[in-house]
């Protein structure tokens, strides 16, 4: 088949540029894909939080190579990079950080907006869908990364009528590196 | 209170780099979540998970698509709607415009990408050939999604010779 020669391309609309809401958009697609593929929501919900954490464990990286942020010392200072920095960076929002526990060993992220669920509605039929849950797995996946283990949850979710989106982080354990053995 | 460097990888250039990264993620992970649930592995259990992110890709396309400001969606002439695939749509997914843009001028037109970010994180040249399919679907349907949006039906499918270059083709279907 005899094609022509190629084409210059001149910009039609650069405005488009400007916003990129692919990483919404299909995380969209892919809810919507997993709740065909699921009976449940909590299939769902596990799928998205194991997803989430294989991200996780590969996302730390890009983190910490854009950021250069140095090590945490405590619980505190890993939740001011996290909201302050992580949030911002990847998807645009600062949550705030409250509700520390006594010990300082869990606080709360509050989200006035989602990014995630701009646009979005659950259905009647998926009340149990946590769907933003792909960020629990996230941020467990890159905290374990950083040898923290952590839990993430939401307890709040503004597509279920709450008024603000509130993720619980508690901090478990730290993880001790285990050298093969033979190293000093 | 803000680590030092930080400010410009938070300002609006460094979101969007980010937000790419966040993508390349997400898709790679889809792309591995999807073969691993298939319970059939076989030649046919590969066209039906190709065909689940190609459809999910067509809706995100068309997502795309409903968000172009009204005017660019009068095209005088197809070959504009595939130039603004080619440059704006492009550049606005993967951050780069379409290396080439060739047609028959009889409703085929080959689009040619040198280095396709989704296939970047692959060894280039022949070694993971096998696996490029899967990480070109999402992204045809994508395509096509848009193109739908514009008004215009086809079928779009890819392929690739050597990573990470590929070459979409944009067959037109006329009713």
């Amino acid at each position: 088949m005899q094609l022509g020669p190629a084409h210059p391309i001149p910009a039609l609309c650069p405005d488009l540029q400007k916003s990129s809401e692919l990483f919404t958009l299909t995380y969209g697609a892919l809810v919507t894909q997993l709740c065909k593929d699921y009976e449940n929501d909590e299939d769902v919900n596990k799928q998205l939080d194991k997803m989430g954490y294989n991200i996780g464990v590969r996302l730390i990286e890009d983190f910490l190579a854009r950021s250069n942020v140095g090590r945490c010392h405590d619980f505190r200072e890993t939740a001011d990079v996290i909201a302050k920095v992580a949030f911002k960076m990847y998807l645009g929002i600062t949550p705030s950080i409250t509700n520390w526990s006594p010990a300082g060993d869990e606080f709360s992220l509050i989200l006035e907006n989602n990014p995630l669920v701009d646009f979005v509605e659950l259905p009647d039929n998926h009340s149990s869908l946590i769907y933003s849950n792909l960020l629990c797995g996230v941020l467990r996946g890159a905290l374990e990364m950083v040898q923290m283990a952590v839990e993430a949850k939401f307890v709040q979710d503004t597509l279920k009528g709450d008024g603000v989106t509130e993720i619980r982080m508690r901090f478990i354990r730290r993880i001790e590196d285990n050298l093969p053995a033979g190293e000093e | 209170m803000r680590t030092r460097g930080a400010g410009r990888l938070l300002g609006r250039e460094g979101r969007r780099m980010a937000d790419a990264v966040l993508f390349e993620f997400l898709h790679t992970e889809m792309v591995a979540e999807l073969w691993a649930q298939d319970p059939d592995p076989g030649p046919g259990g590969q066209k039906m998970s190709l065909s689940v992110l190609e459809g999910m890709g067509f809706r995100v396309g068309q997502a795309l698509g409903e968000r172009l400001p009204r005017e660019t969606l009068a095209f005088r002439e197809e070959l504009d709607a595939l130039k603004f695939l080619c440059k704006d749509v492009w550049a606005a997914v993967f951050q780069k415009q379409m290396d080439s843009l060739r047609t028959n001028h009889q409703g085929t037109y080959v689009l040619q990408d040198h280095s396709f970010p989704l296939l970047i994180r692959m060894a280039s040249g022949l070694q993971y050939l096998e696996e490029a399919p899967k990480f070109l679907a999402f992204t045809c349907g994508l395509l096509r999604g848009t193109l739908s949006t514009l008004g215009i039906k086809s079928l779009v499918t890819a392929s690739v010779a050597a990573l990470p270059s590929c070459k979409f083709q944009v067959v037109i279907q006329r009713s």
